[in-house]
Order: structure tokens, then C-alpha cells, then sequence
């Protein structure tokens, strides 16, 4: 078994044992970078120097004894949407292809003092907006496990780079199952914790009441491991929850005595792929035999959680990205070609009389605007800002914006209801495993709904793992998703755990790399 | 003023800068005139990733205001986003408050010492807490048509103080923004500096008349640009004379035509209409998912008014029923702020007399202070020695005529009362000296006796002024009632 196949929490005790140094495993994950990524296109930009340096600097600090932190000597690979300072930070947008951010976000920050080694920047949909990383203006990351299939989204590098063993960890954010999806898809652990639980402060917006920055990584173990590094409360962010951080890489290995699992009677409705029902049941007949009860719950307003979701998540988009006007930062679009732009529009509605034209025409600093922005933004994000503006506008407010709210309440309430009779929720991440590259490009609507069982977490606020639980025939990993009451991380990965100790799903990797 | 065939409406949206140390959502200084974007951080020029934290203090003095102001404080208070681009705009939105501002239905007490109008309260529909926007500097030098942007004021916390339209007239509207100043001065909640725009004015304006038994409204005028008390009242009866004219035009009533923005030009005194694509907007507000509302319980209603200091409007009560001063005194006093008022009371407590010490105070007193370009802290005479001046008088120690004499000096060579009168030779003259010097005159001017006696009195005055010239000690008033008397029975 190769350094890069082993679990984090195997490579860290030989870290710590100085079986292994952080320089060696440093340079491997680079070298299986090089030798892989070229075919899977998880790293937008890496700093092997930088990388090696930390490494190097960790190494040293153990030999003299020094106390290190919760991840030291580890790579971890982050994605493109956290700032880190004085290194690239694009999102993956042409608007923000040279921003290299002042400060550190607190989620890296956090990375830097557990010492991890930051071992680059994964690929990602466009301001996190999609769910199959084809919004990328950069490049197609693919599947590890078949590489003409998609990777999922947005997180796709994130997840991609974990399965294919280029970082043995790795940061991913989800606003509507952005770490879940791609986790189930790429057969790795991805689990996105209460919302408000993980710093916000740093982390570029796309949907600020649905974003959540969460772990990627080989194993329930590994992602407890991570998360531990990069939880707890923020000054910096109103609404980061003032809570003690549990220890939870210290409590995974408990088993949870009188589990009750929940299984959600809408979960399994037309529209699942039958692959991928027979895991999910089979996964939760493994909880079964462990003497777990089983039992029924009902979320009935879950069906409107994609569109409440398409209403609040493009809303809040279209006004956290107004930021990016060519103004102050970002990309501008060239002032002479502007110029000349206008004044041969100018020129054309005055020799045609257009006085109404010429009393329309855009003064420098609109045109200045929408340039940057046309030439700026890819087509998913102007989809959803155009989706955004129009939900907020007056007239439309109460009708989808106001509407969508209550229906984000209606799905907090069933959650609550049912965390009365059960202690997880079992079910589904996605309705198939993954789809080829290209499939739903041009079906936005049908790329919508591959959050179908994961947007309700995200609006309720509520923490989701995924874990590996099956495979499909043509060898396409499957996902399970478990789902806890607010805060509950630990119950969820103690559950995970234990489900995860009676298979061996974790333990398969990709074999066309 | 002739009668005008209309009235005036008029509404004020006043824009106050909090002196806090810190903006509204980061710890960057609110200090004014610092070298342009030396004040700033990542939050607020709204870097990617960065998120707002309120600053409490801000708060404070927000609630502080809204109390002074009678408003109601709701328990719960959010942040919400208005949208809109604008250079210096960073973020692409402002945060303000939309449709559940910290405060509302309160009102402000205006009357005219003068009486021209009635005392009145102006009610406040609201007021809100929200973030400034940055500066934009045109440079357009050597034929260069650049912006440049600072963002030292982005983030500053201000209250929009809006009132309902209750006044009528530019009077009226100058007399509420100066009570409303001298009340954000005395809670020390803002500098009120308009020419650094720490209090800024929109005025609402219309007209109403009455035509064919009807009644009208014309349509309302936002009027922005306004930087100091006088160009607000220049505008507001310009606007009315224009809507007036523009009404004879066009006969168009309210909601015929969109609220109008007209910026002013101080220097040309006239309202101008802006683009109506500039004008109408839609701003979009939604509740901006980076800030908690604000959840305050009555008891830190109840804190915060306890530690308001005492108001205008209560001091000027409290002066004219405990110290009987008349109500023009009371507010020439009041209008002063907050330290000319401390003065006189601690003045008027150890002189015993405060109608005396008011008449010191608004007269010898403000007069220097203006002359001397000096704040009342600055001041030579401190208010212990003005009160050791008003008492001399007050139990004739000093003659009254030559009070203003004393005060000079006391002023000029920085002493107390006991000291500028014996400089200047002031001595109590004796009760039987004054009466022998008194019987020596009427002795040696009979004929004034005998006009007395026939009944012209004013003949005593010539005698006052040989006294006088004997000795300058001497109290005239006193002197003229000694020698009456002594002509009477010679
Ligand atoms: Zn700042």
C-alpha cells in the first residue's frame, strides 16, 4: 500500500512517531500530484516550495520537541473560495483571477496554526455556484473513479484530490450539498457541520445564511481529525456560534448505544436510481444488525427545499457578488475599448435621431459596470444573479423571496419533529451516482436537482455527513447521507463510525489512475 | 411676509455621524481628515470573504438619541442590505435598516423665543442606524477626467433621523434642526459638524391649498445638497415659491408624477432637478444574512435612559422654575450648550441672585466669549468669581455702574472680585459719611432745595454728580435718595 493510500489519522501517528517525516509525505503528495493531476485537474495552483518549507519547518520543531498542533506535518489541500493571504484566491472566476487577498480566512488561519502543510488549491464551480465543477473558468476536473464522469460540485477538486490520494485532506464548502455531493460521487468522507459552527470569516460568499466550510477525507476518523482543527467561535463572524469544540477525533471510536436512525419516508420517491436505493437499504440493514432501531420519519415540506433554495441562495449571490464591479478590485474591463465602444454607439444614435436612445446610453461608469461584469462572470453566475435581482425586486419580494423563507422554516420544523423520535437521519446524498462530463450542461434545471437530498440540511442549518456505502456496477462509488440535530457533529460522526467499521467501501480507491 | 395662498409642508431626513472612536462594523478610526484610505481594512472596503461585526458602542448612542428623542425601542431590530452601485460603495450594497429600525414614533418640542410660530412637537417617524459610504474626488486637472475613491468614511455609523411632515415653514424647519442639534450636543452623542458632514439634511417639501373648496397636495420634492442651516432654509422657501409657480403651470397634484430629487446650489440659491434616471431606484432590501438582529429588553432601555444627562427642553423648564428666569433668558442660556448652562447655575447657586446672574451671563459674558473666539472652559472669569462680582453689586459693595468696570479688570489682570476693586479703589463708602457728604451739598445749594420743594426733582441729579466728583465711591442711586430727603426737610 503506497504512503498516499493510508488514512490521516495512520499517517500522523507516524508522524508523530518520526516513522515519517512531514517533508517525505509533503513530497509525495506533490509527486503524485504531478504524476496524476494532469488527467483529474483537481490543483488550480500549488506552491510546492512553500509547501516543502512548512514541511521542513514542522519536522524541525518536532525534533526539538517543540508542542505542535492537531494536524502537524499533515497536507491539507483548500479550496479556491478561502482566502489566503498574499496567495491566489480566484474562485475559480476570471472576475477574481488575480486577487490575492490581504488576510488570512480564519478556517486557514486555523489550518496554519494546527500546522498543516497547505498543499494548494483545489478546482471548484464558479463562486461555488454548481454541482458538477464544469462552472470552473478554469479548467474540467474529473472523476477519479471514471474520468469521463463528473466529480460533482462545487467542491469538485476538493473531493476529487482526496479520492484520487494526491492530499489526504481536504477543505471543501457547501451552500446546497457543495462537500456532500461531490463526497458521495468521488467515494469519500465530505460532511458539512451546523451552520454557524466553522468560521465564515474569509470564506468569499456566494450564500451567506447556506454557506458552510466543512472536511473532505478518506475516513470518518480523518474528517473528525479536521474538523476538530477548524471548528469553534469567531469574533470575526456575528453569526459563528459561541459553543466549545468536542474533541470529537478523540470520541469517533465509541460506538453510540441506543442509536435510533431515522429513515425519511420521502427520501425514497421516484427519481432514485435503483443502484443506489439497494445501498442505501443495504447500509441501513448494516445499522440494523448492530442492533440499531430503525424507524420511519416524514420530512413532507423536503420537496420544496430545491426551489426554496433556488429563491434564497441566488438572492443572497446576487448581492454578495454586486462587490465585483471593476471598480475597487477584481477584473476591468479595458477603458480605451470602452471609450470607443461608446462613442461609436454615440455617434450611430445621433446621425439616427434616437433622442430617447442617446438619453438611454450609459454613462462611462455603467458601461464601465456591465463590461467587467459581462466579461468578469461565467454563465452560471449570471444565471443566478439574474435569478437573484429578480427574486428581491420590488414587487417580487414577498411573492418568492419572503415565500421561500417560510418554506425554510416549515423545513426546520419537520427536521425538528423528527429528531423528537430519532437521533440520525439516514438516507441518500444523491439520486444516482456520478453523470458523465457534458450530460447536463445544458440543463440547468436538471443540475438544480442533484441537491435534492442535500439543500434541506443546509437550509435548516442542520450538520450532514457522507460516507462511501456501495458502488454501482460500472464501479462508480455511492454515497450515504446522515443527518443530526443542530450542533450534534459528534453523534454524526460516532454513527458514521460505526457504520464505516463494518465495510470496507472506505478502504477501495479508483483504479483508472 | 404677505399671505401666502399655500402651506408649506415640510419633512427633514437628518443624516447624524456617531462619535464613536470606531465605524459602524469594524475597528477602523472615524477620525475626520486623515490621508485618503489610511482608514480602512479589509472589512470595510468589503474585500472578498470579509464579514461585519456591529460595534456596540454605535448602538449605544443610537439608542441614546432615540430615547432624547421620545421613540419607542422595539425589542427586536435587524440589519438589512440596500443596494445600489456607486463607486464608492464597496460592498455594492449599504447596510441599513428597512422595515424594523431600532426606534420610531418619537417627537421633538420647537418654539420660537421670538413667537413666530406657535410651539409645536414635531413628531419622528423613525429613526435608524446605517453605514456611510465612501467619498468620490473628481480630478479633473490637466484635462484629466479621473475618480478617485476614499474610503475613510465607508462604514461610519450614522442615524437617519426622519420626521414626520409637520412643519410649515423654513422657520420652523431651522428651529428643529437647531433644537435637534443642541440635543445630539448635549447627549455628546455626534460633533454636528456640517462642513464635515457630520450632520447632513434632506428636506420633503410640497404644498397644500385649497382650490374650488378642494384641497390639494402638490407633488413632494426631496431636497439633498443642503450643508448648513441657512442654505436648508434659503432652499425650502425657494422650492415652495418654485412648486407654487410650477403648480399655476401645470396643475399637477400629488401622485400625478414620481417624488422628485432636486439637488441645491448654494451659490446660485436655487433647486435643481436631477436625471430622473438617476432618481428612481429600486434598492432591493432584504435582510443581510451576516449580522444577528439586535434583541434589546427593556431594562437596557431603561439603563441607557438612565444615564441620559438632563435635555434642553428640561433644562429650560428647570431654569425658568427654579431660578425665575424668564423663557427668552432660558433658552439664550440653554442655546448655549451644555457648559455656558453649568456656568451659570454654579454662578447663580453661590451668588444668590440668578435673575442678576442670568443678565451677566447673557450679556458681559457671551459677549466676550464671542469677541474672545473661546469656548466657556477657556474663559478668565470663572464662574465662582462672576458670582463673587454679582454679589458684591447685589449687597452694594460695588456700585452697579461700575460692575462692568470690575468685571474688566477682573478679566484683564485674572483676579477676583476683592482684588479688581481694590485696583480700581473701590471702597464701601460709610453710611454717615454718604449722609454728612449729602447734607454739605443741600447745604451749600439752596437753590436746588428749592426746586425739589417746588416739585422739580430731576434738579437732585446735579448734586449726584458733585458726590460723584467728591467721591468716586459713592452708590448715585443712594445719593439721590439721601439728598431728596434731606432737600425735602431743609
Ligand atoms: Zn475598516
Amino acid at each position: 500500500m503506497s504512503l498516499l493510500d493510508r488514512s490521516a489519522t495512520d499517517l500522523l501517528s507516524d508522524l508523530q512517531s518520526g516513522e515519517l517525516s512531514s517533508v517525505e509525505l509533503t513530497q509525495a503528495a506533490l509527486g503524485r500530484i504531478e504524476q496524476t493531476d494532469k488527467q483529474v485537474g483537481a490543483f488550480l495552483y500549488q506552491d510546492a516550495e512553500s509547501a516543502l518549507g512548512t514541511a521542513k519547518s514542522i519536522d524541525q520543531r518536532r525534533q526539538a520537541g517543540e508542542q505542535l498542533g492537531l494536524l502537524a506535518g499533515l497536507p491539507v489541500a483548500v479550496k479556491d473560495v478561502l482566502c489566503d493571504q498574499n496567495t491566489l484566491a480566484t474562485c475559480a472566476s476570471q472576475m477574481l483571477k488575480n486577487f490575492r487577498p490581504p488576510y488570512d480566512s480564519t478556517v486557514v488561519a486555523k489550518l496554519k496554526a494546527a500546522d498543516a502543510v497547505l498543499i494548494g488549491r483545489t478546482n471548484m464551480d464558479e463562486f461555488a455556484m454548481g454541482g458538477s465543477t464544469e462552472n470552473s473558468s478554469v479548467q474540467l476536473t474529473r472523476n477519479p473513479w471514471d474520468l469521463e464522469c463528473a466529480p460533482g460540485g462545487s467542491s469538485g477538486g476538493a473531493a476529487a484530490c482526496v479520492a484520487a490520494g494526491m492530499a489526504p485532506l481536504s477543505i471543501g464548502t457547501d451552500t446546497g450539498g457543495s462537500i456532500r455531493q461531490p463526497a458521495g460521487l468521488c467515494g469519500v468522507v465530505g460532511m458539512k457541520p451546523t451552520y454557524g459552527r466553522v468560521s465564515r470569516y474569509g470564506l468569499i460568499a456566494f450564500a451567506s445564511s447556506l454557506d458552510q466550510v466543512g472536511p473532505l477525507a478518506r475516513t470518518t476518523s480523518d474528517a473528525a481529525l479536521l474538523l476538530e482543527a477548524i471548528s469553534g467561535h469567531d469574533p470575526r463572524d456575528s453569526t459563528s456560534l459561541n459553543q466549545p469544540v468536542p474533541a470529537y477525533s478523540q470520541t469517533i471510536d465509541k460506538p453510540l448505544e441506543n442509536l435510533k436512525v431515522g429513515i425519511v419516508r420521502e427520501h425514497f420517491a421516484e427519481g432514485l436510481d435503483s443502484e443506489v436505493e439497494r445501498a442505501v437499504r443495504d447500509a441501513i440493514a448494516v445499522y440494523e444488525s448492530l442492533g440499531t432501531e430503525v424507524k420511519e420519519v416524514s420530512l413532507p415540506h423536503s420537496k420544496y427545499g430545491v426551489a426554496a433554495y433556488y429563491v434564497i441562495a441566488p438572492s443572497e449571490a446576487s448581492s454578495n457578488l454586486a462587490r465585483y464591479d471593476g471598480a475597487h478590485y477584481g477584473h476591468r474591463t479595458d477603458q480605451a475599448e470602452m471609450m470607443a465602444e461608446l462613442a461609436a454607439e454615440r455617434k450611430e444614435l445621433e446621425e439616427a435621431g434616437d433622442t430617447r436612445g442617446l438619453d438611454n446610453l450609459d454613462t462611462p461608469l455603467i458601461r464601465m459596470y456591465r463590461r467587467s461584469r459581462a466579461e468578469g462572470f461565467g454563465p452560471e453566475v449570471k444565471r443566478r444573479i439574474m435569478l437573484g435581482t429578480y427574486a428581491l425586486s420590488a414587487g417580487y419580494y414577498d411573492a418568492y423571496y419572503l415565500k421561500a423563507l417560510k418554506v425554510r422554516r416549515l423545513i426546520r420544523q419537520d427536521y425538528d419533529k423528527a429528531f423528537e423520535e430519532v437521533d440520525v437521519i439516514a438516507g441518500p446524498v444523491t439520486a444516482a451516482p456520478a453523470f458523465k462530463l457534458g450530460e447536463m450542461v445544458d440543463d440547468p434545471l436538471a443540475m438544480y436537482l442533484v441537491d435534492l437530498y442535500t439543500v434541506s440540511a443546509n437550509l435548516a442549518g442542520l450538520p450532514g455527513i457522507s460516507l462511501p456505502c456501495g458502488q454501482s456496477e460500472s464501479g462508480l462509488p455511492i454515497g450515504l447521507q446522515l443527518q443530526g440535530p443542530p450542533l450534534q457533529e459528534e453523534r454524526l460522526l460516532r454513527a458514521a463510525h460505526m457504520y464505516e467499521q463494518e465495510t470496507d467501501w472506505h478502504t477501495r480507491r479508483p483504479t483508472s489512475i | 411676509m404677505a399671505e401666502q395662498p399655500y402651506t408649506t409642508v415640510i419633512g427633514l431626513e437628518v443624516h447624524v455621524q456617531l462619535a464613536t472612536k470606531s465605524k459602524l462594523f469594524c475597528r477602523c478610526s472615524t477620525q475626520f481628515g486623515a490621508e485618503p484610505n489610511t482608514q480602512t481594512c479589509s472589512v470595510c472596503m468589503g474585500l472578498p470573504g470579509t464579514l461585519p461585526v456591529m460595534n456596540a458602542h454605535a448602538f449605544e448612542l443610537a439608542m441614546q438619541t432615540a430615547i432624547a428623542l421620545n421613540c419607542d425601542i422595539p425589542e427586536f431590530t435587524k440589519w438589512d442590505r440596500k443596494q445600489y452601485y456607486y463607486p464608492d460603495l464597496p460592498k455594492g450594497y449599504q447596510i441599513s435598516q428597512f422595515d424594523l429600525p431600532m426606534s420610531s414614533d418619537g417627537y421633538l418640542e420647537i418654539s420660537d423665543p421670538k413667537e413666530r410660530f406657535e410651539p409645536k412637537k414635531v413628531r419622528i417617524l423613525r429613526a435608524h442606524l446605517e453605514e456611510d459610504a465612501g467619498k468620490s474626488i473628481h480630478d479633473e486637472a490637466a484635462g484629466k477626467a479621473d475618480t478617485e475613491i476614499d474610503l475613510n468614511r465607508t462604514g461610519t455609523p450614522l442615524l437617519e433621523i426622519v420626521s414626520e411632515p409637520d412643519m410649515r415653514s423654513s422657520l420652523e424647519s431651522r428651529a428643529y434642526l437647531q433644537e435637534l442639534k443642541l440635543l445630539l450636543t448635549y447627549i455628546g452623542v455626534s460633533d454636528c459638524n456640517m462642513q464635515e458632514g457630520s450632520l447632513r439634511v434632506d428636506a420633503n417639501v410640497n404644498l397644500h391649498l385649497e382650490e374650488g373648496g378642494e384641497k390639494i397636495a402638490t407633488p413632494i420634492v426631496e431636497i439633498k445638497n443642503m450643508n448648513s442651516f441657512r442654505a436648508v432654509e434659503r432652499a425650502i422657501d425657494y422650492e415652495a415659491e418654485r412648486q407654487w409657480r410650477e403648480w399655476q403651470e401645470t396643475g399637477r397634484k400629488l401622485g400625478e408624477s414620481p417624488k422628485q430629487t432636486r439637488g441645491w446650489d448654494d451659490a446660485a440659491g436655487v433647486t435643481r432637478g436631477q436625471r430622473s434616471k438617476e432618481e428612481s431606484s429600486d434598492y432591493r432590501y432584504f435582510p443581510d444574512p451576516d449580522l444577528m438582529p439586535v434583541v434589546t429588553k427593556a431594562e437596557q432601555v431603561e439603563e441607557v435612559r438612565a444615564t441620559l444627562p438632563e435635555l434642553p427642553a428640561g433644562l429650560r423648564q428647570r431654569l425658568g422654575e427654579e431660578y425665575s428666569l424668564n423663557a427668552y433668558d432660558s433658552d439664550v442660556l440653554v442655546n448655549q450648550g451644555r457648559g455656558v448652562v453649568d456656568y451659570y447655575l454654579s454662578a447663580a447657586d453661590a451668588s444668590g441672585n440668578p435673575k442678576l446672574t442670568c443678565n451677566w451671563v447673557t450679556q458681559e459674558v457671551l459677549r466676550e466669549l464671542k469677541e474672545q473666539e473661546i469656548a466657556i472652559d477657556d474663559f478668565g472669569v470663572t464662574a465662582e468669581r462672576l458670582s463673587g462680582l454679582v454679589k458684591a453689586i447685589d449687597d452694594s459693595l460695588v456700585p452697579g455702574p461700575r460692575g462692568k468696570e470690575v468685571f474688566a479688570t477682573m478679566l484683564a489682570k485674572n483676579c477676583d472680585v476683592e482684588t479688581a476693586t481694590k485696583e480700581l479703589g473701590i471702597e464701601q463708602v460709610d453710611e454717615s459719611e454718604l449722609v454728612a457728604l449729602c447734607q454739605e451739598l443741600v447745604d451749600a445749594n439752596p437753590k436746588i432745595v428749592a426746586d425739589v420743594k417746588a416739585g422739580k426733582m430731576q434738579a437732585i441729579g446735579a448734586l449726584i454728580g458733585q458726590a460723584k466728583a467728591r467721591n468716586p465711591n459713592v452708590d448715585p442711586g443712594r445719593v439721590r435718595e439721601i439728598c431728596l430727603e434731606l432737600a425735602q426737610k431743609a
